[in-house]
């Protein structure tokens, strides 16, 4: 069974409209309307236990209005959802023991008081036994390195910190399915590696299906083997990230290093010439016709060194969720 | 992952939850005081009642007027209720969304926050209390036990109400995100009916008749009669009480399944 299938999953929200100024404040006041917001439409997946998904869109493609229909916060307008065996928003005690949300701009944890207090909250609330509860915290606590920190005021905390904090209050249940919500976000680079370190190792020490969503494309790389992208309410890429590359990103750049300056115009027939900096040059060349350049570069021309590298994934995602574009 | 049973997690739960959220307010030690010296507002009405009464018009003394008005001041300490804008604010930046995570009703949260809070304002109450007895000693009384039993389940129960009242408001966070607007509407009739201004005795027969059919006398005017000693058709009292109590849970309850597939999240 699936941990997590959504089919023909929709969220239609009405939205009021104003008009600017005085007449439109006044209109507003005595007669409002409302717009139909589509914010997800009829999107269909389905995510086998285990499995770490990204989840890509751009702001306000439809990601966290997903997430929350997967996690029981709202209610689909349109479409069946089941995750961990359960349908979300029916909210049955057994789902919420399963699941957990951690939104990276949001928090749970209490501001004023040691973090360890809201754990034996959450301790109480899942029913963890103080024996359970000791040993999860010390397990967390050192995949985390929080050594010490759980018993000084969250308010106190680094940034890093209080998001690792977090993610220990979230998973302080065990849960199966975890939605990350841009769970790096705002983080430095070292706090981003050891959050992505801590969930790649929760991942395969409690096999939890993980669903992340991430503008940081580091945290996709690293985690994710799988990728979802939603553009404008609807879904238009499953698959792995390989074939997303493949997929909306089918040229290869070539940089050649060469003994003796040639002429642009000379060096403009062996493919698209993205840039020439005295010796080295760059080429932008289709898939199919890469192996063919590459040989006749290193027939014609006088070449020290050539490397073939792929576009960044920044650069393809950026053009994909830009243009919204299906191949 | 070990299971208790269900009473005895009932226990756990609720016995972490008032510990932790009796820490939490004691983090606010200065503003509780201000807190409490907030709802003062029946200190000052006393001194206009006793003025009022040398006169000789009101059923009741002045010395009377005096502890009525301390115990309304008492009553109001043990029943203030905030849970309205808390769970606005909960609504409206999307911090519901934590609590509807978990497997236990948010309500809970909030009860625990409030009654912890009373026992976090208790000592700064009773200062007052002496202070007060100290400028005024001939209103110094002792209720018996059995008055002062009673008088404190009342209290308890005009807490849970006045409680259910503001929380069952509350629920209408979930259309219109300023809910806070129809308890400071509601707040104009708790003013008059409770007690808190006048107690009921001076108010017309009529008046009265209806007001104490209305929740609103057994949140401040019923407790203190009790604790002071006047008489309060005690039986009637408890019975109104209970079917408010029922009517605005099983309201409440309405309210909560419908608002659930209202929640949009927002900001979360």
């Amino acid at each position: 069974m699936s941990a997590i299938l959504a089919e023909n999953l929709s969220k239609f929200y009405p939205v009021a409209i104003k008009e600017p100024g005085l007449k439109g404040t006044l209109q507003h006041f005595f007669r409002r309307t409302y717009r139909n917001i589509k914010a997800v439409q009829g999107i269909s997946f389905q995510i086998e236990p285990g499995e770490v998904v990204g989840f890509l869109g751009a702001n306000g493609a439809g990601k966290t209005t997903t997430l929350k229909m997967l996690t029981g916060l709202i209610h689909p307008s349109e479409g069946n959802v089941n995750v961990a065996g359960h349908i979300p928003f029916q909210r049955k005690s057994a789902f919420l023991r399963k699941i957990t949300l951690v939104m990276g701009q949001k928090q749970q944890l209490i501001w004023d008081l040691p973090a360890l207090d809201s754990l034996r909250i959450n301790a109480a609330v899942y029913g963890i036994s103080d024996r359970d509860f000791q040993q999860q915290i010390d397990e967390l606590t050192e995949m985390l390195s929080l050594e010490g920190k759980l018993s000084q005021p969250v308010r106190k905390l680094s940034l890093g910190e209080r998001m690792k904090a977090e993610l220990l209050a979230a998973l302080v249940h065990q849960p199966q399915v975890l939605f990350l919500d841009e769970p790096t976000l705002g983080l430095d680079v070292n706090a981003q590696v050891s959050v992505r370190d801590f969930l790649r190792e929760y991942n395969q020490r409690y096999q939890a299906t993980v669903l992340l969503t991430s503008h940081y494309m580091a945290d996709i790389t690293a985690l994710c083997q799988r990728v979802l992208v939603i553009h404008q309410g609807q879904l238009i890429y499953d698959g792995s990230l390989d074939g997303l590359v493949d997929r909306f990103a089918p040229c290869r750049e070539i940089e050649v290093e060469l003994a003796i300056p040639y002429s642009r115009d000379h060096l403009s027939t062996y493919g698209d010439l993205e840039a020439i900096d005295g010796r080295i040059a760059k080429f932008l060349v289709p898939q199919e016709t890469l192996t063919r350049t590459v040989a006749k570069i290193l027939l014609d021309l006088d070449v020290v060194d050539l490397a073939v590298t792929e576009p960044p994934i920044e650069e393809v995602i950026g053009r994909v969720l830009q243009s919204g574009a299906v191949v | 992952m070990t299971k208790s049973n269900p009473c005895k997690n009932a226990f756990r739960i609720a016995t972490t939850l008032l510990s932790v959220y009796y820490a939490y307010m004691l983090e606010y030690r200065a503003e509780l005081l201000l807190w409490v010296l907030s709802g003062s507002l029946p200190i000052i009405l006393m001194g206009i009642w006793i003025q009022a009464s040398q006169t000789g018009q009101f059923t009741l003394t002045p010395v009377e007027f005096g502890r009525y008005f301390l115990a309304v001041f008492l009553v109001r300490q043990f029943t203030v209720v905030w849970v309205i804008w808390e769970f606005e604010r909960e609504i409206v930046e999307g911090k519901l969304s934590f609590r509807l995570l978990q497997p236990l009703n948010p309500i809970w949260h909030h009860f625990a926050s409030h009654f912890a809070e009373r026992f976090a304002r208790l000592p700064f109450a009773f200062i007052l209390v002496a202070f007060f007895f100290w400028l005024y000693p001939q209103a110094f009384w002792i209720p018996d036990l059995g008055q002062l039993i009673l008088a404190m389940i009342v209290i308890v129960l005009a807490f849970a109400l006045r409680f259910l009242i503001q929380y069952t408001f509350s629920m209408a966070a979930f259309w219109t995100e300023r809910a806070s607007s129809l308890e400071q509407f509601g707040f104009l009739f708790y003013l008059f009916l409770s007690g808190i201004i006048a107690p009921l005795e001076v108010f017309p027969p009529v008046v009265r008749e209806v007001a104490l059919w209305t929740p609103y006398p057994y949140l401040i005017y019923f407790p203190a009669n009790l604790l002071v000693g006047l008489p309060v058709d005690v039986g009637r009292g408890l019975l109104v009480m209970l079917a408010w109590s029922v009517g605005l849970f099983v309201l409440y309850r309405w309210l909560w399944r419908k608002g659930l597939r209202q929640y949009s999240g927002m900001g979360a």
